[in-house]
């Protein structure tokens, strides 16, 4: 199953990781239509942003590089803790994505 | 009916136009557009009626936007607009050459993509980045970027791209293979007893193409004003007469190969000012033989800005317009090849870039 719509119940299906997600302002400008909050299937971060980016076609583009890796000034959470793409999701997970305070 | 003369402004936060009629004596500005994204470059395909912008945020990355409505609304993609895997990834884009056919998109890391889906997609030229040189490719100052794109008016084959610290280079297959053509240009920062006259290395800061010749190839260099008349094969120094031999833009006349414009600054140790804090254009009617300096409007005292390399360009119609933007956020217009000058923006952000659109 490719993601779980936002508008879904909290409960997975048996065996699905479904994690609830929080897009930053400044990314819902560049994909209009696209919610601050979504629950979506997956059991990685990096499965986060290919679902985002089915979604939302090029919004992986703008949450990694090509290294590949989370871009440098984004921060993605899961819980309170900074996650990596490799890093393994629970079902429940609150997992939110965050531009860092820097620039001029 | 009267045409209407579009200013397209480049800034490091975001695009701003400037809308004005024939006479080019005042403006109405609006933006920012582009999210207020740090923009390199923006541009117009009069071909297809669109606007083209590209740059990169510190955020979200490099990106080209697009507009089909005169800048009103814009679109953004960057398919396709990256490296392999364990190569640098792109920082931002630098400079756009629209076309009829396609597009060519200039970036950091230097490198070069082309578009021949009016900007959805785009794919690596990757004989650029393959050239044996690249091993020694080093960033100056601005960047290590690719920041012009020049293209031959009769083949679409022919390319030449300029990058910071690393010089011209030219393809005749469609960007497969790439020469080196730097012979003559100067680099003042070669370490005692090795040539200051190396095949690749110049920073070149920009570079025209005299109106529909392009034999005729402008340079301003980091070290030095030059022209070429063999396609960037040879340059010769045209610099004598100029106040200095540092500045960035250089904008071609565009029906008149002899005539071109500049803006030297004070050098590049110094605050890369125009120098003795007097704005000045410097026009030369005669391929760079001779060269005069126009003040008339512009400040004449205590002005410290600069003027980036994409800041300076003129317009099509028959008095042709001189447009360039300031490090300090002013915009200003001669409507008459130069010979006089009205500031037709002021506060805006710092300004990377100034091209022009006129729409019947």
């Amino acid at each position: 199953m490719a993601g779980v719509g936002h508008n879904s119940g909290s409960e997975s299906q048996e065996g699905a990781v479904v994690v609830r997600i929080s897009l930053p302002t400044a990314l819902l400008r560049l994909f209009p239509g696209s919610p601050g909050q979504l629950k979506i299937e997956a059991r990685d971060v990096r499965g986060v942003i290919d679902e985002l980016d089915k979604r939302w076609p090029g919004m992986r583009d703008r949450l990694m590089d090509s290294s590949p890796k989370i871009r440098r000034h984004l921060n993605i959470f899961v819980g309170e803790d900074r996650a990596k793409l490799e890093t393994p999701l629970r079902s429940g997970d609150r997992v939110t994505i965050m531009t860092a305070m820097s620039g001029g | 009916m009267s045409k209407r003369v579009m200013v397209l402004i480049g800034t490091k936060k975001g695009v701003f136009i400037l809308d004005g009629d024939e006479g080019r004596q005042s403006f109405d500005l609006r933006g920012p557009y582009c999210e207020a994204w740090p923009v390199n470059h923006v541009i117009a395909n009069p071909s297809e009626g669109a606007i083209y912008a590209t740059g990169g945020n510190e955020w979200f990355g490099p990106a080209v936007w697009k507009s089909t409505d005169l800048g009103e609304t814009w679109t953004h993609s960057s398919e396709g607009l990256k490296y392999e895997e364990g190569e640098a990834p792109i920082k931002t884009g630098w400079s756009l050459s629209p076309g009829n056919d396609e597009i060519y998109v200039g970036v950091e890391p230097a490198g070069l993509f082309k578009s021949t889906d009016g900007g959805q997609t785009f794919e690596h030229v990757q004989g650029l980045r393959d050239h044996p040189s690249r091993e020694h490719w080093m960033p100056g100052g601005g960047g290590l970027n690719l920041h012009t794109i020049l293209r031959h008016p009769g083949d679409a084959n022919q390319l030449w791209v300029g990058m910071s610290s690393v010089g011209v280079f030219h393809t005749a297959d469609g960007g497969q293979s790439w020469t080196p053509r730097n012979q003559g240009t100067r680099n003042d920062y070669m370490p005692e007893g090795m040539s200051k006259y190396p095949e690749y290395g110049q920073c070149v800061h920009s570079m025209a193409m005299a109106a529909g010749d392009p034999d005729r190839l402008y340079q301003q260099n980091h070290c030095g004003m030059y022209r070429s008349d063999d396609g960037g094969r040879s340059w010769l120094s045209i610099e004598a007469g100029l106040p200095s031999t540092f500045g960035f833009p250089s904008a071609a006349h565009p029906r008149d190969t002899d005539t071109l414009y500049l803006i030297p600054l004070n050098g590049d140790i110094l605050g890369r000012f125009v120098p003795d804090g007097a704005a000045a254009v410097w026009r030369t009617r005669d391929g760079g033989k001779t060269w005069e300096d126009l003040r008339k409007g512009l400040p004449q005292e205590k002005a410290f800005f600069g003027v980036l390399r994409q800041g300076m360009a003129t317009d099509s119609l028959p008095q042709t317009g001189v447009y360039f933007g300031t490090s300090t956020g002013s915009v200003f217009v001669s409507s008459d090849e130069g010979e006089s000058w009205v500031e037709a923006a002021t506060h805006l952000p710092t300004i990377t870039s100034v091209e022009t659109l006129v729409v019947n």
